[in-house]
């Protein structure tokens, strides 16, 4: 699966994309943020306040219960501030 | 290439349907005259055209630049998303959305929405709602460079933006 960060998501995690091995047990949104602060100091620390991360599974706005099935691509920001 | 560029061609991506929707997501800028009349021109039943341009403050003085960053792909999917709503819910002749992204200087233009409709009312409903929605939605992050050379952080979503959103939610379409 290939992760993508942005803003300062992505300046807390030190880089903006990554491909990793999903493992089996892990099957939403909310247990991929887990095993990924779980990870190391920097993702900890980017979902530290895991209430303001949103997320996108292929390109669509998604819950933290949502399932991961399918999905190819994971991104993972702040609430957004354009316009 | 000109600042003031009059067709797609330079935008990252473009996409026009069926229905009249246009949606740009650029790092240069745009006219918003020319993309007036591009909506208009041959159009016999437009009778309202409704602009909204979001423009770079400078915050009292404060800042020298925003920089936008933006989710490529998915920024010109969401906006899209939201323009199609716009059309299920007022009666529109044309839609353009146009979302610029990089370092941004004060006064100039971050965002275009041009509807037009045969009556005014659902021009100005539908660019509002589109407003409102991409505000909260389209994945674009601020964040603010100083004049005094200092980096002044992302700029944080602000909870009335959200609550400029949900009120859609509740909202009835106007009758065509």
């Amino acid at each position: 699966m290939q992760l993508r960060y942005f803003a300062w998501v992505r300046e807390k995690v030190g880089f903006d994309a990554e491909e990793i091995d999903l493992p089996e047990t892990v099957t939403t949104v909310a247990g991929l943020l887990d095993w990924l602060a779980a990870r190391d100091d920097a993702h900890a620390a980017a979902f530290a306040d895991r209430g303001t991360i949103r997320v996108a599974l292929d390109q669509m706005h998604v819950e933290h219960d949502a399932p991961l099935t399918g999905a190819r691509e994971a991104a993972f920001f702040p609430p957004m501030t354009g316009g | 290439m000109s600042p003031h560029s009059p067709s797609p061609i330079g935008s990252d991506e473009t996409r026009t349907n069926s229905a009249g929707i246009t949606v740009r997501i650029q790092a240069e800028d745009f006219d918003a005259g020319r993309e007036i009349a591009a909506l208009t021109e041959g159009n016999g039943n437009a009778g309202a055209v409704v602009t909204f341009t979001g423009l770079c403050r400078d915050e009292d003085g404060r800042l020298a630049a925003l920089e936008l960053e933006h989710y490529p792909g998915m920024a010109e999917a969401e906006i899209t998303r939201i323009a199609e709503e716009a059309c299920r819910r007022w009666p529109l002749g044309g839609l353009t959305v146009i979302h610029r992204h990089g370092r941004i200087v004060p006064g100039a233009n971050i965002v275009l929405v041009v509807a037009v409709s045969r009556h005014r009312r659902a021009a100005f409903e539908a660019a509002e709602f589109l407003m409102d929605y991409l505000k909260t939605r389209a994945p674009f992050w601020k964040k603010e460079h100083l004049r005094d050379g200092g980096d002044g952080g992302w700029v944080d979503a602000r909870d009335s933006d959200t609550r400029d959103a949900d009120r859609w939610t509740a909202a009835r379409p106007v009758d065509p």
